[in-house]
């Protein structure tokens, strides 16, 4: 197979285009449809995992080259931070996709849901892929958009509302972003990242350069839930369908907020101490106030929408603390560690915050409800989901030998070799938070016996159901394999090296 | 939903026509003026919003017309995206590549396949704004009824 990046958004275009069409005809159409496009996507990703590529693999469209050494095409850029990212992304949405078709039979409109899902997955495949920061924009529209209107699925009170105040929130983001891009563009005269980032080498941090940062910061911090730009997520992550949820807490927030934050401020801007300390306070914050917000929460989905804030923080404060040392000129090797336990967690959480919110959908399938006062003694009644509820909630508070405890040690070995003691303090302090809250949540949802017990309203869950939550646990295990040499440098060294190199991205994309 | 008076029809009929006429002017001519697809096909779908005003319609047959236009919608991507997937496998093999031969600058036909792109994207884009109204007058009727 030929490495063909633009594939990665046209299939799911052109899924979210014949859907509407052909499934008005087709009876099942629509989910075969979604389930094949995002399975390719899925071995495609390991495929050049597998054979390799030449990184970057750059990609001009319309095929319009450089003139004079100024690209003027719209480039797609794959290299190891994107294949990465992509990796993470059309897995979640294979198995979401997967999951959906038991689920999403209750729901009419099943035509939509599936071109609605295709469109957020092209959406997010374009903003990783987006060599062009005005493309960037664009593509996070695309997936955005698909998810306003994704989490008002339900089209209940509750779902209403809750999409209502994402796409107040989600606008704001997107006009500072919109209103950033702009004034890079008066400052640099072009919208490719390279060639920003080379102009950019060369230049002092102007005053209006330092708010254009800020600018970004703020949109993309919003787009991520950083607290205090958090308002929105766990409205809008409760509300959602459940496989809906898994995507938008799994990889939505990574791909259009943390994503596009690293990009830009590794690889684009020169890195400086002050951004650095706000990226480091914004993790720190995140972390610890998501956690402390997630205790006393009884609904099961919005108490994992806190935990999705908090565990985002665990990614930005090692991707931080990377750049801290890399400011700093310090010890190469704890930054690329320290790098690496970030994206290494950025994957777990995908994985198994993904797992709890299906989980979560397998509970409400069945229960009818998914508040924990109301729930209890399903371990019994719902095998498959009370084992794998219990793996994630084990691998997202870290207990060996799952795979979030070895992406939280490594952030944690890195921080305390930098000398970041009260962040390693606060970071094993909230793990320990973690652990206690979902310690509730297994105890109430499923060991909790009472004397009347809850009346299931259905009896089995779909084999589709089942397969999701099954595959992931599984991977919630195979993936500590990560931390070990050969799985690590065939799948996380790429992706820390692009960030480690910050000047080359640019002379590596305008030189091919 | 009721039809205007007399008057209203009657200039109506007169004007959408024209109407129409510049819009596809607009379309087709996308690569030489100023406008393109997307002004060219609001302009069309203004024409038949006004049409759609002034005579009135029973509300069956708008959520069928809903259905129509919501299908040439998704038709008219389509055939973006697989115009656009023909460059990555015609010639040099580039996504979006300019496969056609492009003519002399300044004439109609010329510059390869963005006319054609205009001409579907404004198919798209007076279908989209066509089915956003029609969305908007059946919900109303339906909380009127």
């Amino acid at each position: 197979m030929e490495l063909i990046p633009a594939l990665y958004i046209i299939l799911p275009l052109l899924g979210a285009f014949l859907i509407p069409i052909v499934g008005h005809f087709v009876k099942g159409f629509q989910k075969t449809l979604s389930v094949l496009i995002t399975l390719f996507l899925v071995v495609y990703s390991v495929w050049f995992y597998v054979v390799g590529y030449d990184a970057p693999a750059v990609t001009k469209v319309g095929g319009w080259e450089a003139v004079k050494g100024i690209p003027i095409a719209i480039y797609l850029v794959y290299d190891g931070l994107s294949a990465f990212i992509l990796l993470t992304v059309n897995l979640i949405a294979f198995l979401s996709t997967f999951y959906a078709m038991g689920y999403i039979k209750r729901f009419t409109a099943e035509n939509n849901f599936y071109a609605l899902l295709c469109l957020m997955i092209a959406g997010m495949n374009g903003v990783v892929l987006s060599g062009d920061i005005f493309n960037i924009y664009v593509f996070l529209e695309i997936a955005v958009i698909a998810s306003y209107a994704l989490v008002a699925f339900g089209t209940e009170k509750r779902e209403l509302e809750a999409s209502f105040k994402y796409q107040v929130l989600g606008g704001i983001a997107s006009l500072l972003i919109l209103f950033a891009v702009g004034l890079l563009y008066w400052q640099t005269q072009t919208l490719n990242l390279a060639d920003i980032s080379a102009i950019l080498q060369y230049e002092d941090q102007s005053t209006a350069l330092i708010f254009t940062e800020v600018l970004l910061i703020v949109g993309f911090g919003l787009k991520a839930a950083m607290i205090p730009f958090h308002a929105w997520l766990p409205d809008a992550h409760s509300s959602a369908p459940s496989p809906i949820s898994a995507m938008l807490s799994g990889v939505l927030i990574k791909a259009v907020g943390v994503y596009a934050l690293i990009r830009l401020f590794f690889n684009i801007f020169t890195i400086t101490y002050e951004l650095t300390l706000v990226i480091i306070v914004l993790g720190t914050l995140s972390m610890v106030i998501g956690v402390l917000l997630a205790i006393g929460q009884w609904d099961l989905k919005r108490l994992l929408a806190y935990h999705s804030i908090s565990q985002m923080g665990y990614v930005v404060i090692g991707v931080g603390i990377g750049m801290m040392i890399i400011f700093e000129d310090g010890n190469r090797t704890v930054a690329a560690l320290s790098i690496a336990g970030g994206l290494f967690h950025l994957i777990n959480h995908a994985v198994f915050k993904g797992l709890l919110f299906l989980d979560a959908g397998a509970i409400e399938y069945l229960a009818g409800t998914r508040n924990l006062k109301e729930l209890g003694g399903l371990s019994r009644k719902m095998p498959v989901t009370s084992s794998t509820s219990l793996g994630a909630s084990m691998a997202i508070s870290g207990v060996p030998p799952f795979n979030g405890f070895f992406s939280k040690l490594l952030i944690i070995i890195a921080a305390v070799r930098a000398e970041f003691y009260l962040l390693a303090a606060l970071a094993v302090f909230v793990n320990f938070v973690t652990l206690g809250s979902f310690m509730k949540f297994i105890r109430y949802a499923f060991f909790n016996l009472k004397e009347s017990g809850v009346s299931l309203i259905k009896l089995r869950l779909p084999f589709s159901m089942k397969f999701s939550m099954i595959t992931m646990v599984i991977l919630c295990v195979l993936m500590s394999l990560m931390v070990f040499p050969f799985f690590r440098e065939i799948l996380l060294n790429p992706a820390v090296d692009v960030l480690m190199n910050t000047g080359e991205y640019a002379s590596k994309i305008i030189g091919s | 939903m009721n039809g205007m008076t007399q008057i209203v029809k009657k200039v109506t009929q007169l004007m959408s026509g024209l109407i129409f006429m510049y819009g596809l002017y607009i379309i087709t001519h996308g690569h030489l003026t100023p406008g393109g697809g997307f002004a060219g096909g609001a302009i069309v779908a203004g024409g038949f919003i006004l049409l759609i005003l002034a005579f009135g319609s029973k509300v069956i047959s708008l959520r069928k017309e809903e259905t129509q236009t919501s299908i040439t919608e998704s038709a008219a991507l389509l055939i973006v995206i697989l115009l656009a997937l023909a460059g990555l496998f015609l010639g040099v093999h580039v996504f979006f590549n300019n496969y056609l031969p492009q003519g002399q600058v300044g004439e109609l036909i010329s510059a390869g396949v963005i006319p054609i792109y205009n001409i579907f994207i404004g198919m798209e884009v007076a279908a989209a704004l066509l089915t956003i109204f029609l969305a908007l007058v059946i919900y109303k009727e339906e909380v009127a009824s």
